[in-house]
């Protein structure tokens, strides 16, 4: 009955902020905001960009990949300095190299994933000026593209897209900061830790115990991670952390602010290219997957462990092997899918122990490419890709040149299309078979049988869609995984951001055709239904052969174990 | 190119202070004023309410087992030696928090389950699911009523208190899931030891 409740407030608070969060957010890339103009405006000035002025899609890529690279490299050379800086209280050592540069790339990419625990390798210097400035810069990042991608379609006859380093400081200064810096508030106040004091040793005279905690500046990190679609945890654990994530109320809120961006872009999306309707059919796509996955996930978890089960324990609470008391097993089943259809990767359970289903749940919520709802940005240009692809296989069907909101869609833009949506299953599956054929990758899991096969899929899928999320039990902190991690997570982010980008100046430059009686609806249950149709075959066909070596074969071995 | 490179660099360095320092450094200051107890851990007394120990005596209710049974430091001992009441120590993962990360098919899992079972049988007590099975944190410092109210021979035993009183010794320290719906109702065991040091 209690998850029934936090399902409903979950609606009704993710339906407001749709309208009315996705109205304000297009009117910040409109222009149309200013009230921290005394900000932003001494930022273009030292840049020496003029706001007004705008770029191609080339220049606009440009500068995102380079500030990309500068960014990566910034992060880099702290963590492998960080011994030597202040702000260390618990006097960690600088960071290896090959860890140094998996962490540089995951945080610079917005996924994420972590090869070290938070509270034994990173100084508080490395937690904010490194981690949590990527936690703000990142989905700024992917937004922008996003924006970039909706200008493409509102826009006619138009050389340019938008101005790259206008777009990002807007994001970040009018919607980032001030929602995170509330949500801090609300984060600490139910009993999140925000202090620079370093440890704490407390002595329990009732049993004799004395402990040496570590604490840390978590509350504020907390709240850009979740709102950002990040996933960085302060702590090894993550949002299991009581010190991250210490109630049932704060466990809601993060999966709140993680959905409320890219659920909310597809409004921005209809209101900037003028049809409501658009942007709530590809809601709808979005919403139907989400909701059939979080429906078998938790009811997947709500079945108990089968290895309780065989050693005599009647289950009635769940699988609760990796979970909270808190959060009980369906809270954790939704946040786990959450974190996994959104590109966070937060996890306020061990999702290596969650059952066969449940753990195929979150799985592919990542294969189908992120798209329901995706990261922040990240999910609305993913599924604006899909959407071609749907239009294109539309217009075959009923033998018409394809088109969206009144652009057509043509060779061009379905090879970009198609590049987009096909690099990452081509990464993330080479990558796992390289891992699976060498000794350096067979070493990773923990896992024996089919389990162990899992926790490698779902490390390289993890990162090759930017999740950030993984099966604990994958020892990836070795230089096989972090090199290679880094490359699955550098092409899973830019070779489908940079096809996005050249589909938006492509679709830019192009007049609008006036829609006809002949036209093939984009705003109706079919074209829903043919999104959904390509989101779930795309996915399920790639990866169907790898699934089932998975998460699949451990669902039929009943009885059996490994 | 050499514009990109130097507004890149320009960028990176306003993004550092601002959201590298100055923004966790004003949310710690306002956490500070607003918020000091919740902020510095949760303290009390006895330590912190949000991050389990390990407790030992039957005169005691326990814990969920992430530092017992075979996740303690040294299980061979009799009683298990503990793992430290560490929480660099978890699961017996030595470092920082920790989750087991055992599938749902797992030998290792099962066989572990399975002393855990006998465990608590050895205690006199009935385990229910969530004291045969270890947290996410691996410093879980909740339980379940359930988990609570299956104790109660163990403690009664040890402590000479009469069931009904710890009953609902048990039932005063719930905290209800938040506004009702929100998680599921725990007891946190730091508090519910205190109180029922205080009774004795």
């Amino acid at each position: 009955m209690g998850f029934f409740w936090t399902i409903v407030v979950l609606v009704i608070a993710l339906g407001i902020s749709w309208r009315y969060l996705g109205s304000y957010m297009a009117a910040v890339f409109e222009g149309r905001v200013h009230f921290l103009a005394w900000a932003e405006r001494p930022v273009y000035k030292a840049l020496g960009t003029d706001p007004e002025q705008e770029q191609t899609w080339k220049r606009y890529a440009g500068s995102l990949v380079i500030f990309s690279a500068v960014s990566i490299l910034i992060t880099y050379v702290i963590l492998r300095v960080q011994g030597h800086l202040f702000l260390n209280p618990q006097h960690q050592v600088s960071v290896g190299p090959a860890l140094s540069w998996n962490t540089a790339a995951s945080f610079v990419t917005n996924t994420n994933w972590q090869n070290y625990g938070g509270e034994s390798t990173m100084s508080y210097f490395s937690q904010m000026g490194a981690l949590t400035v990527q936690q703000f810069v990142s989905p700024a990042v992917g937004i922008a593209v996003a924006i970039a991608l909706v200008r493409g379609f509102s826009r006619r006859k138009s050389a340019t897209i938008g101005n790259f380093w206008v777009d990002i400081t807007r994001c970040m200064l009018y919607i980032l900061l001030p929602a995170a810096f509330l949500a801090g508030i609300i984060f600490v106040g139910q009993g999140a830790v925000q202090t620079l004091a370093g440890t704490v040793t407390v002595h329990d005279s009732l049993n004799g115990v004395t402990q040496t905690i570590p604490r840390g500046p978590v509350g504020f990190m907390e709240a850009i991670k979740q709102l950002g679609t990040n996933g960085g945890g302060f702590m090894n654990v993550n949002s299991a952390h009581p010190f991250e994530n210490p109630t049932g109320f704060t466990n809601w809120l993060s999966i709140f602010l993680l959905l409320v961006i890219p659920f909310a872009l597809t409004y921005t999306f209809g209101k900037m290219v003028g049809s409501i309707r658009h942007g709530a059919a590809l809601l709808a796509a979005m919403v139907i997957i989400f909701g059939v996955w979080v429906g078998f996930s938790s009811y997947a978890e709500h079945q108990g462990n089968p290895a309780v089960a065989v050693a005599g324990i009647h289950q009635t609470t769940g699988n609760t092997e990796g979970k909270e008391v808190r959060f009980g097993d369906t809270s954790s089943a939704l946040f786990g899918v959450s974190s996994t259809n959104t590109s966070t990767g937060s996890a306020d359970a061990s999702y290596d122990s969650f059952t066969p289903i449940g753990g195929f749940g979150l799985l592919t919520g990542m294969m189908l490419g992120e798209v329901t709802p995706g990261g922040t940005g990240s999910g609305l240009y993913t599924i604006l890709i899909y959407a071609v692809i749907a239009v294109f296989i539309g217009g075959l069907m009923i033998g018409r040149t394809p088109e969206y909101l009144g652009k057509k869609i043509q060779a061009k833009e379905v090879k970009l299309a198609g590049l987009g949506a096909l690099v990452m299953p081509m990464i993330v599956l080479i990558l796992t078979a390289i891992a699976v054929s060498i000794h350096a990758g067979r070493a990773g899991p923990l896992n024996a049988g089919p389990h162990g096969f899992t926790e490698i899929l779902y490390g390289l899928t993890s990162q090759g869609n930017n999740n950030g999320s993984a099966f604990g039990g994958l020892t990836g902190n070795t230089t096989f995984y972090n090199v290679v991690g880094g490359i699955d997570m550098l092409i899973g982010r830019f070779a489908i951001m940079i096809p996005a980008l050249a589909l938006a100046g492509s679709l830019a430059a192009k007049g609008v055709v006036p829609e006809s009686l002949g036209t093939f609806r984009t705003d109706n249950g079919m074209f829903v239904g043919l999104v959904i149709g390509v989101i779930i075959i795309i996915g399920g066909l790639t990866f169907f052969p790898a699934i089932s070596l998975g998460p699949i074969v451990e669902q039929l071995s009943h009885g059996k174990f490994f | 190119m050499l514009a990109h490179v130097r507004r890149s660099v320009i960028l990176a360095v306003i993004v550092l202070v601002f959201f590298g320092f100055v923004y966790p450094l004003v949310g710690t200051g306002v956490a500070q004023l607003l918020f000091k107890h919740q902020a510095n851990g949760s303290i009390t007394a006895n330590g912190s309410t949000l991050i389990g120990q390990n407790w030992t005596s039957p005169k005691f209710f326990h814990g969920r087992p992430d530092d017992a049974g075979p996740y303690a430091a040294n299980p061979k001992a009799t009683p298990p030696a503990s793992g430290g009441d560490n929480p660099l120590v978890a699961n017996g993962v030595s470092g920082e928090s920790s989750a087991t990360s055992l599938g749902p098919r797992s030998k290792v899992l099962l066989a572990n389950t399975r002393q855990l079972v006998a465990y608590w049988h050895r205690l006199g007590v009935n385990p229910t699911p969530d004291l045969v099975t270890t947290s996410g944190s691996g410093l879980d410092p909740d339980i379940a009523p359930q988990d609570a109210y299956v104790q109660i021979p163990m403690v009664s035993q040890a402590t000479g208190i009469a069931p009904p009183r710890l009953r609902s010794l048990i039932a005063s320290q719930v905290h209800p899931a938040q506004l009702g719906f929100l998680g599921s109702d725990y007891v946190v065991v730091l508090q519910l030891n205190e109180a029922l040091a205080r009774l004795r």
